[in-house]
């Protein structure tokens, strides 16, 4: 049974790690800023979630673990506040989003 | 001079501030217990004397437990928009088309506000770039993006469980 869960566990942060290994590859091959900005949002979502999900499934349930899960849900508050001030503070900047068709104007 | 809703207000951060030294101490000695709750105490004095608290909004510990069943909803709508843009970005051709887009949003108070615009930014594909009174830019990464922001699930969702036990 232990065996079992220490395979799923190993199973979700290799998953994490691709997942983070993913959004890097995301940041160089996107043309502008914003765009890089949505493939940075991958690590901060599906990267970390899945590693905190497989350290807290790895330790059992304790006090390690609930402080894992305070962890997440520090950064899951905390990583689109960071993103929207980048997105506007470019865009006050006077960075102009590359678009494919203008519905805007 | 302390009314309901200030003791209300002052005793839930009274309260979450324990709930997290608890969590994170795991040391239950007299001696560490008694300088926690010391510290905690220290905390809300200062709080206070700071005009921290929004003594007129609803109180915000009682607010994220009203949201718990949505950040479940959440979670998956992440998933599969992360399962999405994790597809464009290995295909060769890199199958992008970044959109600007408008979108209304509903909610009265500030607090569901910033819940939908962080739920937004955090969904992958789509970034919230300017808040205002009743509306929300979007900048999407492609149409499905779009897509699902123009069905107003989320915004739906997000003003049913604010109207909850206002």
């Amino acid at each position: 049974m232990s065996d079992l869960i220490n395979i799923i566990s190993g199973v979700l942060i290799i998953s994490g790690a691709l997942a983070i290994i993913v959004g890097l590859i995301g940041v160089f091959r996107m043309p502008d800023f914003f765009t890089r900005l949505h493939a940075a949002s991958i690590v901060d979502t599906m990267g970390t979630m899945l590693i905190l999900f497989g350290m807290m499934l790895y330790s059992g349930f304790n006090i390690v673990s609930v402080k894992l899960l305070l962890i997440l849900i520090f950064i899951l508050v905390t990583t689109p506040t960071a993103a929207h001030a980048l997105a506007k503070s470019a865009l006050h900047g006077g960075l102009k989003p590359m678009l494919d068709k203008d519905e805007k104007e | 001079m302390l009314d309901r809703n200030k003791f209300y207000h002052i005793a839930s951060l009274f309260i979450s501030l324990a709930i997290l030294w608890l969590l994170l101490s795991g040391h239950y000695t007299p001696l560490l217990l008694s300088l926690g709750l010391l510290s905690i105490i220290l905390v809300t004095l200062i709080a206070l004397r700071m005009n921290l608290i929004a003594f007129e909004q609803p109180e915000t510990f009682i607010q994220f437990i009203k949201y718990i069943p949505y950040g479940f909803w959440l979670l998956i709508e992440i998933l599969k928009s992360n399962i999405d843009v994790c597809k464009r970005i290995l295909n060769p051709n890199l199958p992008i088309s970044p959109r600007w887009i408008t979108i209304k949003s509903s909610q009265f108070s500030e607090f569901g506000k910033i819940i939908y615009a962080n739920s937004i930014t955090l969904t992958p594909g789509t970034i919230s770039m300017d808040v205002d009174e009743n509306r929300i830019e979007v900048h999407a990464l492609s149409e499905v993006g779009v897509e699902g922001l123009a069905t107003g699930d989320m915004d739906k969702r997000i003003s049913e469980v604010e109207q909850k036990y206002v």
